[in-house]
């Protein structure tokens, strides 16, 4: 009975109509304890109205070795974004 | 609280265990030098990893440390309201030493390691933790001094490269602010009270002002890892620049109070409008980080008592956890 207790990581929506945002992380024995360990660091200032918590070890993340590879998709289609399309001059709205 | 030049001296960087190719460095600097943020995942040379290990775990300790001093006077808080002040603010310590140490631990180093180091003596925390808090004027002098000092040097600290660390001080930041207005409105309470007030004032000034200098780490010609550090963004201003700040931003304060600030070579050099000040002592710098200081031992005892006495709880929050985890299953 002498392990770590599980780390956790901690999301906080700062207020109602913006989203969960990654605040820091907290080591706790269960989920309940998480969210209290959270609310005492993160939130001592009414910085939020929410709370996640999700074990550390159940997030998977891209590799940050990999990122070009996996981004890579998305680098060559410009023709996404508005700027690569013409508007002539005098056209208005669009 | 606080985060001090503690390794520059005498500290040698051993070789990398694993190989690390000239490219992979040069593409490394190459991402500093564009201040770009490394984050936790990302390729780091291991001496940048070890560095900021050293740094943030030594910086959380700190903050936990630092505790015991305020906490001395939590119970004899001249009121109600100073005492709730007083609570959030060692309250806000110990939150900027999770903070910190759940930033150390996105480079690979357990929490527990970290404790286990502190009270093996092996990981050091800010040398102004070792003084004795005597009166409680010294709350005064330590969140308008100690706490100012830690902001001086902890803003800079928002724009490290390594991201974590970076966020971490951001938050840190915002909440130090009370803290130093806390302690210079007590100051203030005391120079506007009775002539054994102002004494009491002016006695905690005296015995806080060269450790609170103390506080930026060795001189720049004895730091010896600084210029690594600056490279890499870690550092952005040298000990003395940010120690000169300090004194700059500190002396009309204490002017203000109408204190004296104990140094008798103080003076204000109108050309370039900054305060020169005295020899600091660094011997007493280095006795007090070797060990020596009036409070080091009653430190290191008072921690390694509240681990041990807060022993069972962690075991019985598992036990229990365990136990429901059981019974759902």
């Amino acid at each position: 009975m002498n392990k770590e207790w599980p780390l956790y990581e901690v999301f906080i929506r700062s207020r109602s109509g913006l989203s969960h945002k990654h605040a820091g992380s907290v080591h706790a024995a269960d989920d309940q304890m998480a969210l209290d360990h959270a609310r005492d660091t993160y939130t001592r200032r009414m910085e939020g109205v929410s709370l996640w918590v999700v074990r550390s070890d159940q997030i998977v993340a891209s590799d940050p070795a990999e990122t070009s590879a996996f981004f890579e998709p998305a680098e060559d289609k410009i023709y996404r974004h508005p700027t690569f399309y013409e508007v002539p001059d005098g056209v208005e709205n669009l | 609280m606080y985060t001090q030049g503690l390794d520059q001296k005498g500290q040698t960087s051993k070789p990398a265990a694993v190989e690390e190719s000239a490219e992979q460095l040069a593409a490394f600097q190459a991402r500093i030098d564009a201040e770009e943020k490394i984050e936790a995942k990302d390729w780091m040379p291991e001496a940048y990893r070890r560095t900021l290990v050293r740094q943030i775990s030594q910086h959380a300790h700190s903050e936990i440390i630092g505790m015991q001093p305020e906490g001395n006077w939590l119970t004899r808080a001249p009121s109600l309201k100073r005492k709730a002040i007083l609570l959030a603010k060692v309250q806000d310590e110990a939150g900027h030493g999770l903070y910190l140490y759940s930033a150390a631990e996105t480079l690979g180093v357990s929490r527990d390691q970290m404790v286990a180091d502190l009270l093996a003596g092996k990981a050091k925390y800010s040398s102004i933790f070792n003084y004795p808090t005597l009166t409680w004027a010294d709350i005064g002098a330590i969140g308008w001094l100690v706490d100012g000092a830690a902001i001086m040097n902890q803003i800079p600290l928002c724009r490290c490269s390594y991201g974590p660390y970076a966020r971490a001080m951001v938050r840190i930041c915002k909440e130090e602010s009370f803290h130093q207005r806390q302690g210079f409105e007590i100051m203030l309470e005391l120079t506007r009270g009775s002539d054994e007030q102002k004494a009491m004032a002016q006695d905690a000034l005296t015995r806080w002002w060269w450790p609170s200098l103390m506080m930026f780490g060795p001189s720049d010609k004895d730091s010896k890892h600084s210029a690594q550090s600056m490279a890499w963004k870690i550092k952005r201003f040298s000990n003395d620049e940010l120690r000169q700040k300090f004194v700059d931003v500190t002396v009309p304060q204490a002017e203000f109070l109408g204190l004296k600030v104990p140094d008798d070579d103080l003076e204000l050099d109108e050309a370039s409008g900054h305060y020169r000040y005295g020899d600091i002592d660094w011997q007493e710098f280095y006795d007090v980080l070797a060990g020596n200081g009036p409070c080091n031992r009653q430190r290191m005892a008072k921690r390694q008592g509240a681990h041990d006495d807060g022993a069972w709880v962690r075991e019985a929050a598992q036990a229990y956890a365990a136990k429901q985890a059981a019974k759902a299953a």
